[in-house]
């Protein structure tokens, strides 16, 4: 028996269940397919920056879209989602460095983008006391700040399965096919029809693209993370440097998650990641370098998150160039957690109305395959 | 000896020196294996022989003949050419068989063809009103202080719980001159009749004779109560009373010290972390590792031996450890096992030392109320939630463990679990009308014991990063 629904999502990531929400928002009724369970890989487990700052061009817009919808993200899900804005900081470690900053905020302010703020020596010290001394400035995105990810991507999923999507998680959506002008997606021994499909399927999204016949250069990652005891606080801001693989943010109960985006060795199939402990070192050495305040804070536990990296860094996002109702949002390149709320909005909007406001043009998969439609 | 590996690769590496670990390591380098034996502990012996290389408890039937033979198994080992490191936490373990160990404060990774696992036991949560006082501590922490430095309770004791090791406990702290004022024993009246089946291989297996002798040499000297069916500790900031309900009559008896003690469960998280397939135990209440015959587990060259495999004893352990540690002799070197022992005969030794399990299993199978708290009783004590934290939880849709982790930070403390892991699967199983299988268990994350910023910054660099610095 197959059940006729307004959309099939596949993949519950804080993508899917965003598309799925803001759907139900626009009045469909959508089902969300997730193998595992929401949130199970990169969105539930990634470091949970809310962040505009230092983002590829092409994708800002949709980066801006979405912090608007973070910034009220309680009247969205009924969940706080632990979202904190203290800003997000750039850090230059030398003259060099920043003469790069220089140059990138001048090139984003003739774009007419000024979220990214150019900040000297003293601004860097009152925004992060803790840094070496040695820094001389940066770039500070005041808007940004981080969420709880796995309580974000949770919260999005309960909020739509309360506004009438239908939701499945433990088992793949399996034998996707177009017939007579629908989609149909089965899920175990059930089977669903619709006119759309989003493929959101993250790490999975390249193969199912692949099966459409549109493959797209993209591979499985799995970056790493470890977070700290509790030690006293001591920063606001979450801190990236400029030149070395680091990102870092204390959370309001003392500890301290360090990521950077070092990977570790995907095993997709099993749902498994094998660390790389001695790349992890090296995140180790950047803290007890920059930050002597943590040398003696213990790390409680590493984990990776598995998910898909374009080859050019930037998402796949908009309409299939192939297939009527086919829609794409994935390869998120390790920055895809913020987009997520903003991304489900604007895709809402291109199969509601064809359209969006939200300049995406850069995104969409035509950048791999001349338009067949 | 806190020395760090001399090698970078073995044959073998044995993580553990309790029984397990210590007849593997010796069996695996009488065979000509090189082999490391990575223990935590600042000797051998692991838990059930703590200190018995340097216990200042001299007079043997103190701690009872079981104890001893633990001095054999070090003799064996050191005779043997057996590498042993002691203070060696081992933080890491993949399926590549790449194992990261801190000794003296600095870490260093050794590769192994074969691991054997000997991580023991943990002893399982008793989570009543009260658990986390001061003055409330484990059967397994006083017997620690009592093996290590001859340390005996003389406030006013009392001891609640079940279980064989329960027993010895009492007996040892008696022996050693320490005051116990009153056992509540937990174990369930219908227990009896679900073990008698099983009675008759109990009568005839080694832990029958002394198991009674012992109940009753405690009997003998202390007020113990049978049938309690509650119990909760109170206090303000420390213990004070101890409140309990046996034969549907409530008493509260002041008190100073409570050890706790429902049995032990195997210590999973490490290999859990190596990412080794476990299944819920339906009779132990605990989850075990799939293991084939050897001991060979999910994952290829990862074997488990003694406690940490399934809950069997220090007898069972120690032929576990052979077993294993002659599978691993098998595969890399095959010859060399002539010299070993049959594997019929290690088969049929293991059969002889878990006779009776069964029984003891049953019999000492802890009740519903001991393992399932409710209300404001603390489940997970390194975040502070409580059981009704976490049925709210499943209530807005966390339906396992790790989902839970979103809502409560459940298990994300120092302990990784250790001390709520169990229950928060049954809590949540109970809740949900699901088996602990579905439910499932945290997913165990290296490092498996804490290590200091300063340490891990300090490991050997990777060769991708000096390629980057001569490329520079």
């Amino acid at each position: 028996m197959t059940q006729n629904v307004d959309a099939i999502v596949v993949g519950g990531g804080i993508h899917g269940c965003s598309t799925a929400l803001h759907l139900c928002l626009a009045g469909l009724k959508p089902v969300l397919i997730e193998k595992d369970y929401a949130g199970r890989h990169a969105s539930g487990v990634n470091a949970g920056g809310v962040r505009q700052l230092a983002r590829h061009i092409p994708e800002i817009p949709l980066s801006i879209r979405s912090m608007g919808i973070w910034e009220k993200i309680s009247d969205l899900l009924d969940d706080d989602c632990s979202f904190e804005s203290h800003g997000q900081v750039l850090v230059a470690e030398n003259e060099d460095e920043l003469a790069v900053c220089r140059a990138r905020v001048a090139e984003l302010n003739a774009l007419g983008f000024t979220h990214e703020e150019l900040i000297d020596a003293t601004e860097l010290r009152r925004l992060v006391p803790a840094v070496a001394e040695t820094c001389p400035g940066g770039v500070v995105s005041r808007r940004d700040g981080a969420a709880n990810p796995a309580q974000t991507t949770t919260a999005f999923r309960r909020k739509a399965e309360q506004l009438g999507a239908t939701v499945r998680e433990g088992v793949a959506a399996s034998n996707i096919r177009h017939s007579d002008g629908l989609w149909h997606v089965d899920v175990g021994a059930e089977s669903f029809a619709a006119p759309v499909l989003v493929n959101a399927a993250g790490a999975w999204a390249g193969k199912i693209a692949a099966d459409l016949g549109e493959p797209v250069p993209v591979e499985t990652v799995a970056p790493m993370l470890m977070i700290t005891s509790r030690v006293p606080h001591f920063i606001d801001p979450v801190v990236i440097l400029r030149g070395r693989k680091l990102s870092f943010k204390q959370f309001s109960n003392g500890t301290v998650l360090i990521g950077g985006g070092h990977l570790a060795r995907p095993f997709q199939d099993r749902n498994e990641t094998v660390l790389d402990w001695k790349s992890l070192a090296t995140s180790a050495r950047t803290v007890f370098e920059l930050f002597p305040v943590m040398r003696d804070a213990t790390i409680m536990r590493a984990w990776a998150g598995i998910e898909a990296k374009m080859k050019d860094d930037i998402p796949v996002f908009g309409p299939s160039v192939r297939h009527q109702g086919l829609f794409h949002q994935f390869g998120f390149s390790l920055h895809g957690f913020q987009l997520g709320p903003g991304a489900g909005a604007v895709m809402a909007e291109l199969i509601v109305n064809g359209g969006t406001q939200t300049r995406i043009g850069d995104l969409g998969i035509d950048r791999f395959h001349p338009s067949t439609l | 000896m806190t020395v760090a590996p001399k090698r970078e690769a073995y044959d073998v590496v044995v993580i553990g020196a309790g029984p397990a670990g210590l007849a593997a390591a010796a069996t695996s380098a009488e065979a000509g294996l090189s082999t490391l034996l990575l223990d935590e502990n600042v000797g051998p012996g692991g838990q059930v022989f703590r200190a018995i290389a340097s216990t200042p408890v001299t007079e043997r039937n103190q701690l009872g003949a079981d104890y001893w033979v633990g001095a054999d198994l070090v003799q064996a080992l050191r005779a043997s050419s057996a590498e042993i490191i002691h203070r060696a936490t081992v933080w890491s373990l993949d399926r590549n068989l790449e194992i990261a160990v801190s000794v003296g404060g600095a870490s260093a990774f050794v590769k192994a063809k074969r691991v054997i696992l000997a991580t023991g036991a943990l002893e399982r949560p008793f989570p009543i009103p009260g658990w986390t006082l001061p003055g409330v501590m484990t059967a397994g922490a006083a017997q620690t202080m009592l093996k290590s430095s001859a340390l005996v309770p003389d406030g006013r004791t009392v001891i609640a719980g079940q279980g064989p090791l329960l027993w010895l406990l009492a007996a040892q702290i008696l022996r050693l001159g320490g005051r116990i004022d009153r056992i509540l024993d937990t174990a369930e009246r219908g227990n009896y009749f679900a073990a008698l089946p099983h009675a008759f291989a109990f009568l005839t297996s080694p832990y029958f004779a002394k198991g009674l002798s012992m109940m009753r040499e405690v009997k003998a000297k202390v007020q113990v109560v049978s049938g309690v069916t509650e119990l909760s500790a109170a206090g303000d900031g420390q213990l004070a009373s101890v409140s309990y309900v046996a034969g549907g009559k409530r008493e509260t008896i002041p008190a100073d010290l409570l050890l706790l003690h429902q049995g032990v469960v195997p210590n999973v998280n490490l290999a859990m972390a190596a990412g080794i397939e476990h299944g819920w135990d339906e009779l132990q209440l605990c989850w075990s590792p799939v293991l084939d015959a050897s001991g060979n587990s999910s994952v290829a060259g990862i074997a488990i031996a003694g406690d940490g495999a399934d809950i069997g004893g220090a007898n069972a352990a120690v032929v576990r450890g052979r077993i294993a540690a002659r599978a691993a002799v098998e595969a890399l070197a095959p010859a060399a096992g002539a010299k070993l022992p049959a594997m019929a005969t290690l088969r049929a030794d293991l059969a002889k030392a878990e006779r009776g399990r069964i029984f003891l299993d049953t019999l000492f199978r802890p009740s519903p109320q001991f393992r399932i708290p409710s209300g404001d009783t603390i489940v997970c004590r390194c975040e502070e939630v409580t059981a009704k934290d976490i049925l709210d939880a499943v209530a807005i849709g966390a339906t396992g463990p790790n989902q839970l982790k979103a809502y409560r930070r459940t298990g994300m403390g120092p302990c990784q679990g250790r001390l709520c892991g169990l229950t928060v699967t049954e809590l949540m199983a109970q809740a949900r009308g699901k088996t602990p299988q579905e439910i499932g268990y945290y997913r165990l994350r290296a490092p498996v014991k804490p290590i200091t910023l300063a340490e891990l910054a300090a490991v050997p660099k990777s060769e991708d990063d000096i390629k980057a610095v001569v490329r520079g």
